[in-house]
């Protein structure tokens, strides 16, 4: 029965692949047959490296992908790799699903030359931009539908998939929430949460930057939103622990502040769970994508990328949304009608112009973090 | 083959010689070997780590240590030790002393030993968890305001492995003492103050003085509590070598993780020479 649900998927997964690598076809086809293998190492496309077909059997003897860092509750990651599996019949070994971005660099340096070592990375830009001369150059079949200012010009990184930070609570406890300063009263004693150490983890670092949006600051400030977490530690509402599931279950974390992505009802597995996105005070942030420069399975790590950014129904870019984030081609794919609309309109409703802060502006906000923030919620 | 050599009867004595044979310091290869493994070799690497930098030597590195902000951790860090080191040392030693004199084959002594032993390695996120349950701020059994109030919210969760371990490393020399001592102090007209006072107190000092070092190592070491307990905030050194390693947000610095461990390997090791000298002079009262 399953080998059976398998091959059917692989002549899915053939004809798709012919379909999308139709343009590769018309490409120079130089890759010499006993150096085929080696021509993945350092292909900058697909079409570079002879077309679609032949990274998918070149993929596909490798047989393997390592993956580090990708939760599976985590913008759908769970299915994303359970779909890649099926599709093309590659085992996906997840490394460390809870790693932080640095955790993944650290991991491509120190397991540089094993065959342990992660083959693609998702990462936040504070940690791909210093770091993109590990990173291979590649550029996906839809390449042109990511926004310019969204990847590195020559292809060493690109962005993935963002969301707005948004505050999640319990709405069968708290009623409805819409400002961040109700959150200072009384009947929210310990329940303030962000996910994660301010100045180790980017999402959490994003909460403390939307709280300082709210109270007066910019992205180019973030010492009212420091501010606002030391009133909600005087006032006994903030809990220092990080923010799961788990403890949104367990009644601890009662308001989380997370990226919208992470918000959900579905993920924290609660019915009564609501979030919203502060009126005018959107934040957006985007993680990016790249390849190891020595991953032990090139041509698979490849693939892996062609699949992300594939517009079709089960590619990547519709399985982030699935998962509620934001795929970096949603607008092209909403202009060529690829989206998947039911999806896409179950995103969080935002009220305002979502702004992306820059690499030195977050930078700026965790010099301000690390001399800051554990005198402010100590 | 293993069948072969053992019908080989005559050959026995020729492989027993073979055996004696063998130096005798062959027996400590296996521990020298896991000591320089698991103990010499990552010492010097965090050395190695805390003076370079990519392009070279780099002692500037070490500066660090002088920044304000770095010496907080190591405060916190030896504030927490301190207290918690304190604390259950005392209560281990009057639990000691309750234990010892006891019926040494007694249920009490036995229950309390194994139990001792079982909660001393009880610790990390299973003891944090037990903590934040019964008195966290959603806790079953009441909703303590100060939980997460450093150090009073981890001083408990704290104590709760140390005063075991007191009770294991302390119980030997407890049960040194010998009862004669007493009586001879008392048929000389010694009263229970001058008995602990210039017989009992000096004999258990040293044995006392060491246990409260190991710890205070024990409790400057422990990580997986703590980051349990909460984890938005640095209080101590061995938080702050997680966020240097994994900070996503650019502020991971190896170098930095790799000076504050230096830092950590020079106080354990300030302490652990204290330790050793220590037990050297108890050791004498308890051959």
């Amino acid at each position: 029965m399953r080998r059976v649900k398998k091959s059917y998927k692989y002549v899915l997964a053939a004809t798709a692949m012919l379909a999308l690598g139709a343009a590769g076809c018309s490409s120079s086809t130089s890759g010499g047959s006993s150096s085929s293998d080696k021509v993945w190492d350092t292909a900058t496309s697909a079409q570079a490296g002879g077309g679609m077909s032949k990274l998918i059997a070149a993929a596909k003897k490798e047989g393997q992908l390592n993956v580090i860092a990708l939760p599976p509750t985590w913008a759908n990651y769970g299915n994303i790799i359970k779909t890649f599996e099926q599709k093309y019949g590659i085992k996906v070994n997840s490394a460390n699903p809870d790693g932080s971005s640095q955790d993944e660099v650290n991991a491509v340096k120190q397991e540089n030359g094993t065959a342990a070592a992660p083959d693609v990375l998702d990462v936040g830009l504070a940690i791909a931009v210093p770091n993109a001369s590990l990173f291979a150059p590649y550029k996906v079949a839809t390449w042109a539908d990511i926004p310019t200012a969204q990847k590195d010009s020559s292809g060493r990184w690109y962005e993935d998939y963002g969301g707005y930070m948004s505050v999640g609570y319990n709405s069968a406890k708290f009623g409805t929430i819409t400002s961040l300063n109700q959150l200072l009263g009384p009947k929210f004693k310990n329940t303030v949460a962000l996910n994660g150490d301010p100045t180790e983890a980017n999402a959490a670092l994003n909460g403390v930057l939307m709280a300082s949006l709210g109270e007066g600051g910019s992205v180019d400030n973030i010492a009212p939103g420091v501010a606002f977490f030391h009133k909600l530690k005087e006032a006994g509402n903030f809990s220092p622990i990080q923010a799961t599931a788990a403890t949104v279950k367990a009644g601890q974390t009662e308001v989380v502040f997370n990226w919208d992505y992470l918000n959900t009802g579905s993920v924290v597995g609660s019915s009564t769970w609501k979030v919203f996105v502060p009126a005018g005070d959107v934040l957006g942030g985007f993680y990016a994508q790249a390849i190891n420069k020595n991953a032990p399975h090139p041509a698979a790590a490849r693939l892996w990328e062609e699949f992300l950014y594939s517009q079709a129904a089960d590619g990547g870019q519709n399985l982030w949304l699935q998962g509620g984030a934001r795929p970096v081609e949603q607008a092209e794919m909403t202009a060529n009608g690829s989206i998947d609309t039911a999806a896409a309109a179950k995103l969080p409703a935002v009220s305002g112009t979502p702004v992306f802060p820059s690499l030195s502006q977050a930078t700026k906000a965790e010099n301000y973090l690390v001399a800051n923030w554990a005198n402010a919620v100590k | 083959m293993a069948v072969a050599s053992t019908t080989q009867t005559g050959a026995r004595p020729v492989r027993a010689g073979r055996r004696l044979s063998v130096p005798a310091w062959v027996g400590t290869v296996p521990f020298l070997g896991y000591v320089g493994v698991f103990l010499l070799l990552p010492t010097a690497i965090v050395i190695w780590g805390s003076v370079r930098n990519s392009t070279g030597f780099q002692f500037s590195n070490l500066k660090l240590l002088g920044n304000s902000v770095v010496r907080s951790y190591f405060v916190g860090s030896v504030e927490l030790a301190a207290l918690s080191a304190a604390i259950g040392a005392l209560l281990g030693a009057i639990l000691a002393y309750a234990i010892a004199s006891g019926n040494p084959d007694g249920g009490v002594r036995r229950f309390s030993l194994a139990g001792s032993g079982v909660l001393a390695q009880f610790g990390g996120v299973a003891l944090a968890f037990a903590f934040s349950a019964t008195i966290g701020p959603v806790g079953y059994v009441t909703q303590a305001t100060w939980f997460y109030d450093f150090p009073q919210g981890i001083l408990p969760i704290y104590v709760y492995f140390q005063i075991p371990l007191m009770v294991l490393v302390f119980l030997p020399a407890v049960d040194g003492l010998r009862v004669q001592w007493r009586e001879a102090a008392e048929s000389l007209g010694g009263s229970t103050w001058h008995y602990w006072r210039y017989v009992g107190g000096p004999l258990l000092a040293p044995a006392f003085t060491g246990a409260l070092l190991l710890l205070f190592a024990n409790g400057l070491s422990a990580f997986a509590t703590i980051q349990a307990w909460e984890n938005q905030i640095a209080y101590t050194v061995p938080q702050q070598i997680s966020v240097a390693i994994s900070s996503e947000v650019g502020t991971a610095n190896p170098s930095e993780a790799d000076v504050l461990a230096l830092g950590m390997v020079v106080m354990v090791a300030i302490i652990m020479t204290g330790y050793a000298l220590l037990q050297r002079r108890a050791a004498r009262w308890l051959r």
